[in-house]
């Protein structure tokens, strides 16, 4: 073969192996940093996995906050008006964060299968219902009644 | 009367628009002068009607006109003027406003300064820029018009958004979408050019320039976002891989990737085909940035009330200009010769890597955007893809990249020698190894990945400097040496340094930042490395449209008091939202950053929110210095001849 299409090839093949290389990685990645999201029915029901960070979202149960009064733990219920999950978290919540909020939490089952959040985002906009929340959402909010 | 006349304004801007697109279009084609000489007066006479409907739509936020719905959805008569005044794009329909506008000033920038481009070229590129305006144009009046009116007026408006009324909101939005539009320049001249079927060495001359400027507004447009996010949010991070903020760091790196191919294109005449399909993707990714974040199919900070009808619109405009363009390219691709060779070992193939490198980081991240978006429409769940993911894609991209920098300043174009560059390479290889290392030992722990940061910083900023002193002919740097010296390459050197500067905060920052979040009451101390924040106690306020608390905290470090620091925690009245006013002691080499969280228990204690961020600055030291190397090179004067 001429030199320079030898040298030409060489470099042709250098990059494909390289942005496979790159494709691979990302794609290992990407595979292990997939989040789901459940419903607390979907939890409740054993569809989310154990040991691995998935996201659950509904609306914060009225009067379910619970907060220590001798560090940042907090508790409080979410709901999908059909079954209810106790989250607890450690730090600060989000400013919008209150009762009867549609919010989405960031964690992992434990053992006693508590879920153990480790971020709660909840929207800039006291109106807003995050898009994930209202799909799942079993009955209208009036209709929900605690159980 | 002013609403109506701001929306007539905007009509006339939608007509002159479309004579704009249309008769240079065709006197280009049929080479009819006359058609192609109106094209400059038309652009500044768009410029001049979308100014009047701007400032139509400011004078009804200063006149607290709440007649106009968007003014009483989005301000307030005890609003302070300032920000009576950015409200005006502080939501949807005013910030496409704001973004017809600024594909007006630069229309009628590209109309000014490019008397040195032939008029037929000027016209097909003002024509395709016209051709954009319509769409935005058009966006606006039938889907979301700011000029629409209420009846009956409310006495009172519903107040901005409490987090946007604060000065980096005032000039975030609108320097981010001179960045994003300014890409349609660079699109616009490849239009142009492939319509031409005249792809030269001036062509990406011309571009260049425009090309930089806009990098330089999306550069800082996407620092001040990140420097916004860092104290306004109370988060104190700096970047979240957030999707908004994907979708403008997404055009920031082809628009980088389309700054270095142009450099191919015009120097050497090589690269053409590809530089024209990175022209097109750069400013495809800023109207995919459009698309996603004014759908609503985001769930983001930024991203507004959603309405189908508006994502819609978008989605059918980015497939005309995407589809539209792409098939031109299709048809005039093989028409695009390159006419020189260049070796394996050449600036020629450094610059290639480094736009494939770009490349490729882009995609990881276009992937890692949207394919939580595809999922869903495809009613297979709902999935979202995190920081760890972009974080584990990104930084091995940009590692070689940034070793590349150093090595590519040398190379010469078209052909070079590894055997005439490897004593120099090694040589500074072996220094930045041994100043990295040293760096690193200066912090607290010692970690690889705080050695690899800095030693390519140092590997960054020694050849850079060792690349400036070597265009001297002589030996000495003579005060007319550098007088002479082009802008172009103190601007190349001062934008790779800030990318030094830049990596060096990023890297720092990461590894040793300490957060805490803790439950203080009055009297109580909490030690964050090495420094004691004693919470003294909380105090009420009233502001002017807001109440709230204040705490007083004191910082000391070895018993010296360092700071005082006063957070905020504010209710603002009417929305009755809640704001965290983080207190932030800034410095050099280390930001202590304090927030309110909410009020505990009995005794006035209140959860805190403590940060000690090392070298966080240099994170936007890094980018201001990026900006300012891309303003030097973009006003070169060697760009501003004719052939």
């Amino acid at each position: 073969m001429h030199p320079l299409r030898k040298r030409r090839l060489i470099l042709i093949i250098i990059m494909i192996i390289g942005v496979a290389t790159a494709t691979g990685f990302a794609l290992t990645a990407f595979n292990q940093n997939l989040m789901f999201f459940f419903s607390p029915s979907d939890v409740q029901a054993g569809k989310a996995p154990e040991n691995r960070l998935f996201r659950m979202g509904g609306i914060v149960v009225d009067g379910s906050v619970k907060r220590s009064d001798t560090n940042t733990d907090v508790w409080f219920d979410i709901t999908d008006n059909e079954k209810a999950m106790t989250v607890k978290y450690s730090g600060i919540l989000p400013d919008l964060f209150r009762e009867g909020q549609g919010i989405i939490t960031k964690g992992k089952l434990n053992a006693k299968g508590e879920f153990i959040a480790e971020e709660v985002l909840a929207k800039h906009d006291e109106n807003y219902m995050p898009p994930e929340v209202a799909a799942t959402m079993k009955k209208k909010p009036t209709e929900y009644i605690k159980e | 009367m002013i609403p109506e006349f701001g929306q007539f304004a905007l009509i006339m801007a939608l007509i002159v628009a479309v004579l704009q697109t249309t008769l240079p279009l065709v006197g280009a084609a049929k080479n009819i002068p006359a058609w192609i000489s109106v094209a400059r007066p038309l652009a500044q006479a768009q410029f001049l009607a979308l100014s009047v409907s701007f400032g139509c739509l400011v004078y009804i936020f200063i006149q607290n006109d709440f007649s106009v719905l968007y003014a009483a959805n989005n301000s307030n008569t005890r609003l302070p003027l300032e920000f009576r005044i950015s409200a005006v794009w502080g939501a949807h329909e005013g910030s496409l406003l704001l973004w017809a506008l600024s594909l007006g000033v630069w229309t009628s920038a590209v109309a000014i300064f490019s008397k040195k481009v032939p008029d037929v070229m000027i016209a097909r590129v003002l024509s395709v820029m016209g051709f954009i305006s319509i769409g935005f144009i058009l966006f606006i009046l039938v889907t979301s018009n700011p000029f629409e009116r209420i009846f009956p007026a409310p006495l009172e408006g519903r107040d901005l958004n409490p987090l946007l009324q604060d000065f980096g909101l005032i000039i975030h939005p609108p320097m981010l979408y001179m960045g994003y539009v300014g890409l349609s320049v660079a699109f616009a001249f490849a239009i142009a050019a492939m319509l031409a079927g005249k792809l030269d060495a001036a062509w990406a001359r011309w571009s260049r320039p425009w090309t930089s400027i806009a990098w330089v507004f999306l550069t800082l447009g996407i620092s001040l976002g990140s420097w916004w996010a860092y104290y306004e949010l109370g988060w104190g991070g700096w970047w979240f891989w957030d999707p908004v903020e994907n979708a403008s760091f997404m055009p920031w790196l082809v628009a980088t990737a389309l700054i270095h191919s142009l450099a191919v294109t015009e120097k050497r005449g090589s690269l053409k085909a590809w530089t024209v399909l990175l022209a097109i993707f750069a400013f495809s990714l800023s109207l995919l940035g459009a698309f996603l974040v004014r759908s609503g199919v985001l769930t983001s900070v930024h991203s507004f009330a959603s309405d189908p009808g508006r994502g819609l619109f978008i989605l059918i405009f980015l497939v005309l200009v995407v589809g539209g363009s792409l098939a031109l390219y299709a048809w005039r691709a093989s028409a695009i010769k390159s006419n020189t060779r260049f070796s394996w070992f050449s600036k020629e193939t450094a610059l290639l890597l480094n736009n494939i490198l770009l490349v490729v980081a882009t995609a990881t991240i276009l992937l890692g955007t949207l394919y939580p978006l595809v999922i869903d429409a495809l009613n297979l769940g709902k999935i979202s893809v995190g920081p760890p993911y972009f974080n584990s894609v990104f930084i091995p991209i940009m590692v070689p990249l940034v070793a590349l920098m150093g090595i590519g300043v040398f190379v010469r174009w078209k052909q070079d020698s590894i055997h005439r560059l490897k004593k120099h390479l090694l040589a500074y290889l072996a220094i930045s190894l041994v100043l990295g290392t040293l760096s690193t030992m200066a912090m607290p722990t010692f970690t690889l990945g705080a050695m690899i940061g800095t030693t390519l910083a140092w590997w960054v900023v020694l050849n850079m400097g060792s690349s400036f002193k070597q265009r001297f002919k002589t030996k000495a740097i003579s005060w007319d040496g550098l007088k002479k010296t082009p802008r172009a390459i103190y601007g190349m050197h001062i934008a790779h340094i800030g990318i030094a500067v830049f990596t060096v905060g990023v890297t720092l920052t990461s590894i040793y930042s300490t957060e805490k979040d803790v439950l203080l009451i009055p009297g109580e101390s909490y030690s964050l490395a090495g420094y004691d924040f004693k919470f003294i106690d909380s105090k009420r306020i009233i502001g002017p449209n807001y109440e709230g608390e204040r705490a007083h905290v004191i910082v000391s470090k070895d018993g010296v008091v360092i700071a005082d620091m006063e957070p905020e925690k504010r209710i603002y009245t009417v929305q009755r939202s809640p704001m965290t006013e983080a207190a932030i002691d800034a410095g050099l080499f280390r930001d202590l950053f304090v927030a309110m969280g909410e009020p505990r228990g009995d005794k006035g204690g209140w959860a805190l929110r403590l940060y000690h961020k090392p070298f966080i600055r240099w994170i936007w030291l890094g980018t201001l210095i990026m900006g300012f190397g891309g303003l030097l090179a973009a006003t070169d004067k060697r760009y501003r001849k004719a052939k």
